[in-house]
């Protein structure tokens, strides 16, 4: 008994190193694997935040150009009889009156042309803007007073005017093949060392409408498009979706008509939005015959789509909400509705407001859809109300990217610059809110 | 067969003298969960002002039959309930009858603390408030400090009442529900294991409170603990697979069960 006992215990001596170590390499891959995987999610959040950073420093280096504009600031002489050769100063008459020669004679003045030789004359108007009697005209109308004087007046300059101002002008490419002759060059170079030729913020870039010309060429109607359409989704979409979501989730019977609907909201959800156009053109123009490219037309597509998001994210916020709130209520006397709007909404809000914002976001990205409808339009005066012809922000940079222009390479790269600085606020105020409403208790 | 032998058990006890009210009065309770007999012929009376507990092992329909009480499970879409169950002489599921009203007669607190995340003012004015019974703000305020003082509660927060309900510890969570279901001024309270999330000492307080309210109130326990069922209760019900065993004044169940189950369940040999 003694020796077996011996043996045995010196087995388990023998026996227990070789178990440890085999515990340890187990336990030494274990650490590996998962330092393996921390390092795995590591580079893939390296990998993935590089590719946004390339992203944005591709889009910003492009883009920042197209907020400043290049523009002569040249003493016009309003001379009345040009303006209104009657002398009544009637609209009719200022409205058709020949700026151009005014906005001309500014710039022969300023640079010291003679005026008698024609091909320098036909260069120097080369230079100025073909919006430059828009300017002058907008002045004029905005206060007949000013006519007979000599004010100062910024006028914009051609985009090829720009672009070498932006330093995007290549000198030495062949005089003939280049937009601007080398005369051309002198007269630029000398107005910019004399300073009436220079960079300014591009405040057009956010008032004008659409335009062949890229100096004359803005977002304005885009963003207010846009707008109308936000709005239209907002105080359709919402309303709805949380009505909608409130009513599945709290009061709806469970069976099979249901869950058909559950089924199928999610489903909407996924549906390309460009389907969501095609309904709009069928619905809303074809049969209902509002006009094509208004921005209600495209709130109310968007407003679609955006529904089933909206619809999912409230139910979750609202199922989310601990069955024992509901009790306490209802065990207080509250009716459905009380322990509803009372206490299950307010605690859903942040994720309700989450979720609305996002899908907010997601309509105001949008293009598809709004192709379809009519919407890529050449839109030259932001709409004033929602039945406008209208364009949108994403649709205007669809646009101008196929332009070749540099004036609308750069516009399309500032107009994305700013939709996307519209998403980002949008979504940190949904962090904002969320958190707001979130740490109130 | 079970609702029959616990019928005649029930009957093999002397029984309650007759003239005595009493506030509940339960007959041929059944509860069904879509297919599961959860509730079966359960017959109880219950008297006012004093505390009745409900005893039994896990899933023996004690907490079922606690919310047919004030029709909590009219909010579970699979269940039906049959029998008539009275108070003061009342079927509370007459269908002119408004649920929300008789939410109001019978008050109810829950397992896990549940305070909503307001104030704590608010945690208790809202009952009140939904109910119309203040007519002005100091009215109102009246009835906080009443409620919060009956809960044995308001020497703790009375400097603190617009602090969140939710910031308290569980023990005062509790008693926060208590007042909150006070505030409404109810006739009889349900409490489903109210001290099962708490600690000895909230317990006991919780159990003190208990207590002082038998005075006003008709209480009715949920309890897993059968020394909280001595300690608090006049009267103690025994619940076994969905039937009512025994019921009857506490110290004969705990000292003279007459049904072995009860003997079996209180002596510890099963539950």
């Amino acid at each position: 008994m003694a020796i077996e006992s011996m043996t045995s215990a010196n087995d388990t001596m023998t026996i227990t190193p070789a178990v440890t170590v085999s515990k340890q390499r187990l336990l030494k891959k274990r650490y590996a694997a998962e330092g393996r995987f921390k390092a795995y999610g590591i580079a893939a959040i390296v990998f993935g935040l590089s590719f946004l950073a390339l992203l944005f420093a591709s889009i910003v280096s492009r883009g920042y150009t197209a907020f400043q504009q290049s523009a002569f600031t040249l003493n016009v002489a309003l001379d009345p009889a040009v303006i209104s050769p009657s002398g009544k100063n009637e609209e009719n008459e200022l409205l058709q009156a020949d700026y151009t020669a005014l906005a001309n004679k500014a710039l022969f003045a300023a640079l010291g042309i003679d005026t008698k030789s024609k091909p320098d004359v036909r260069a120097v108007t080369q230079l100025l803007s073909s919006g430059a009697d828009v300017q002058i005209r907008k002045l004029v109308l905005a206060n007949p007073k000013l006519i007979g004087q000599t004010i100062p007046v910024v006028l914009l300059a051609h985009g090829n005017v720009d672009s070498m101002m932006k330093g995007a002008f290549d000198r030495t490419i062949p005089e003939d093949r280049r937009k601007l002759s080398d005369k051309q060059l002198g007269w630029l170079d000398a107005a910019a060392a004399k300073g009436f030729l220079g960079k300014h913020f591009n405040t057009g870039l956010f008032t004008y409408g659409a335009s062949s010309q890229p100096e004359t060429a803005g977002i304005g109607a885009a963003l207010i498009g846009s707008l109308f359409m936000m709005a239209t989704v907002l105080l359709l979409a919402v309303p709805l979706g949380v009505a909608a979501a409130v009513y599945l989730e709290e009061f709806a019977p469970k069976n099979f008509f249901t869950d058909l609907i559950e089924v199928n909201i999610n489903n909407l959800a996924a549906i390309p939005s460009i389907v969501f156009g095609l309904l709009g053109l069928a619905i809303f123009i074809n049969f209902a015959g509002l006009p094509r490219s208004a921005s209600l037309v495209g709130g109310l597509v968007l407003t679609l789509m955006t529904l089933p998001t909206i619809i999912i994210a409230t139910r979750a916020a609202i199922g989310a909400v601990p069955p024992s709130i509901r009790e306490a209520a209802l065990g207080v006397g509250a009716s459905k509705m009380q322990s509803i709007t009372h206490h299950v909404v307010p605690l859903a809000l942040p994720g309700i407001l989450t979720g609305t914002i996002i899908g907010l976001a997601k309509a105001l990205g949008e293009t598809a859809p709004l192709l379809m409808i009519g919407m890529v339009a050449f839109v030259v005066e932001p709409p004033s109300t929602p039945l406008d012809p209208a364009t949108a922000l994403p649709v205007q940079i669809y646009m101008w990217a196929t332009a070749a222009e540099r004036g609308f390479v750069e516009r399309t790269s500032g107009a994305t610059i700013i939709l996307l600085l519209f998403l980002a606020c949008m979504n940190i105020l949904a962090v904002i809110l969320r958190r707001k409403f979130e740490r109130r208790w | 067969m079970d609702a029959m032998t616990a019928t005649s058990e029930l009957a093999a006890r002397p029984a309650a003298k007759p003239e005595r009210a009493y506030k509940l009065t339960a007959r041929d309770v059944n509860v069904y969960y879509g297919d599961k007999h959860a509730l079966k012929s359960v017959s109880v009376d219950i008297p006012d002002r004093s505390v009745t507990s409900f005893i039994g092992p896990s899933g023996c329909g004690k907490s079922t039959f606690l919310r047919c009480i004030n029709r909590m499970n009219d909010t579970i879409p699979i269940c039906r309930v049959t029998g008539k169950i009275e108070i003061d002489g009342k079927d509370i599921y007459d269908p002119s009858l408004d649920v929300v009203q008789l939410r109001a007669r019978v008050g109810m607190v829950f397992q896990k603390p549940n305070p909503f995340p307001k104030s704590i003012f608010e945690n208790v004015a809202y009952g009140p408030r939904i109910h119309g019974l203040a007519h002005s703000k100091s009215e109102m305020e009246q009835i906080v400090i009443q409620s919060l003082e009956k809960a044995g509660l308001l020497k703790e927060v009375k400097d603190r009442l617009n602090e969140p309900g939710t910031g308290l510890s569980g023990g005062q969570q509790q008693r926060l529900c208590i007042a909150r279901a006070v505030a409404v001024n109810p006739e009889i309270i349900l409490m489903d294991e109210p001290c099962s999330a708490l600690d000895p000492i909230a317990t006991a307080k919780v159990e003190e409170l208990i207590d002082e309210l038998r005075e006003n109130f008709c209480i009715i326990i949920v309890t897993h603990s059968m020394q909280q069922a001595a300690r608090v209760s006049q009267r103690t019900a025994f619940f076994h697979l969905g039937t009512l065993v025994e019921e009857g004044k506490t110290t004969d169940i705990f000292t003279n069960p007459v049904d072995k189950r009860t003997q079996d369940y209180i002596t510890g040999r099963t539950g």
